[in-house]
């Protein structure tokens, strides 16, 4: 079947079968790798996207069902080649990342948090995050990343959601 | 972690997805496929086909009337959740819909998908019943209401007949006297299954006088329960904490509750009968608190 997906910006063209969740279809078609294999139903939020700006799971997605959605994947936060985005850069420096495996849906969870709210409250940060589980259970350093991204996003002269 | 393979279609229309299901025993309904998804990928279901409902332009609205709100089925979780009618109107849903699952699957679940799986522990079929809702759903003959008291029949089993679709829910609003809400919920987490849940709705007259009561319990047994002992007991009742005790310990004497590998059916009872004391104060306390509905 052929779908229309608009990742990162682009459209993308693929002809999928109807039993390919979106997960490997953005990985194995699209050489999005970003987006991690973990449980490949639903438990552990590795496979975490946003769909429309809002966090979901795209392993609980069928590429079929993302026809004409608007996709985001970690590639996508980048506001340049070889630079990171003000979250990445806080997740680096409050060591918000151990074996970096739940990195990518940790930080896309978090971003659609702060594009809607620069003032999260600590109980923010843990409902936001709160499908995506960190196995090296270094959530602590992860809420200090995002309350630290969340600060640095209040302070400088962007819009929400630009970074 | 591969599904089996099978079509897909996106029909149209409500009665396109209707004639889909009667010509195809194997096909299924997929809307947000939060619940249907993982058992795909588990091979525990194996559908011939798909039948995409969730871009069907009519099954997604959240409309008012006097004294209910109506949600089409497709009305995705997270859309409910922000929605200003149901926070106006169906406080105890709004109270309950941030207990459901967590932010990125209530981004894709429905609100119907919820109510037509079934699953003993699901906070939306726990307001369904507590409020008393109709559930509304289609065939290939024609509509048919149902109340959600007689569609759970046990666990992931209703009464939504062989081919159906559930196409709206009709939850009453209440609109005389102060009206305040509790949930209370016990699990693993916050975004795990509940262990049991409460729900319950209040209203009291100037005086503080109960007018109206409803209590419901998920979790503990085969179906969520909305027990009508305990509001027929308080009724008129100031709900002093003893009153309610007495009713709520009562009422829950006779629960049917479950075992499983996560909890024993005594400690559910245990729980239910704290929890429901406890969402039935948090409903008296914010009627007491509350301005007169209009």
């Amino acid at each position: 079947m052929r779908v229309e997906l608009q990742v990162n910006g682009r459209t993308a063209e693929v002809d999928v079968e109807p039993r390919s969740t979106l997960l490997d279809c953005l990985r194995d078609t699209l050489g999005f790798t970003g987006a991690h294999a973990g449980c490949e139903h639903g438990v552990c939020g590795a496979c975490t996207i946003l769909v429309d700006g809002e966090p979901a799971r795209s392993c609980l997605i069928l590429a079929v069902q993302a026809d004409g959605h608007r996709l985001t994947t970690i590639e996508g936060l980048s506001p340049g080649p070889g630079e990171l985005s003000v979250l990445q850069d806080a997740f680096c420096e409050t060591h918000g990342l151990q074996c970096g495996y739940c990195t990518p849906g940790m930080i896309l969870a978090a971003h659609a948090l702060l594009a809607r709210n620069l003032e999260p409250t600590r109980a923010d940060i843990v409902e936001a995050i709160s499908g995506n589980l960190c196995r090296c259970t270094g959530y602590a350093q992860i809420v200090e990343a995002i309350a630290l991204a969340a600060e640095r996003l209040r302070s400088a002269n962007l819009r929400s959601g630009e970074a | 972690m591969k599904p089996v393979a099978f079509d897909y279609v996106r029909p149209a229309s409500v009665a396109e997805a209707c004639g889909l299901l009667a010509a195809d025993d194997g096909a299924r309904v997929i809307a947000g496929g939060q619940t249907l998804i993982p058992l795909l990928a588990m091979r525990l279901a194996r559908p011939t086909r798909l039948v995409d409902i969730a871009r069907i332009p009519d099954l997604a609205f959240i409309r008012e009337d006097t004294d209910g709100v109506t949600i089409g089925a497709v009305t995705r979780q997270c859309v409910a959740e922000r929605d200003p009618v149901v926070a106006a109107k169906l406080p105890l849903l709004a109270k309950a819909l941030p207990w459901v699952g967590h932010p990125p699957t209530r981004h894709r679940g429905t609100i119907g998908g919820s109510i037509a799986n079934g699953d003993p522990a699901a906070e939306i079929a726990l307001i369904a019943v507590t409020l008393g809702a109709t559930i509304t759903v289609q065939h290939v003959s024609g509509t048919s209401e149902l109340s959600a008291d007689a569609f759970y029949l046990g666990p992931m089993i209703t009464a939504l007949p062989e081919g159906a679709i559930v196409t709206r829910i009709r939850f009453p609003a209440w609109t005389k006297g102060r009206i305040g809400t509790g949930f209370q919920e016990v699990g693993a987490r916050r975004s795990d299954f509940a262990l049991v849940a409460s729900a319950a709705q209040v209203a009291l007259d100037a005086t503080g006088g109960c007018t109206a009561l409803t209590i419901g319990i998920g979790g503990a047994g085969d179906s969520p329960v909305r027990l009508d002992a305990i509001a027929d007991a308080l009724a008129g009742s100031r709900l002093d904490d003893a009153e309610v005790q007495e009713a709520v310990a009562a009422a829950v004497a006779d629960l049917e509750t479950v075992e499983d590998l996560h909890a024993s059916a005594a400690y559910r009872k245990r729980v239910a009968a704290t929890l429901a004391r406890r969402a039935i104060l948090e409903a008296r306390d914010a009627a007491a608190g509350a301005p007169h509905a209009r």
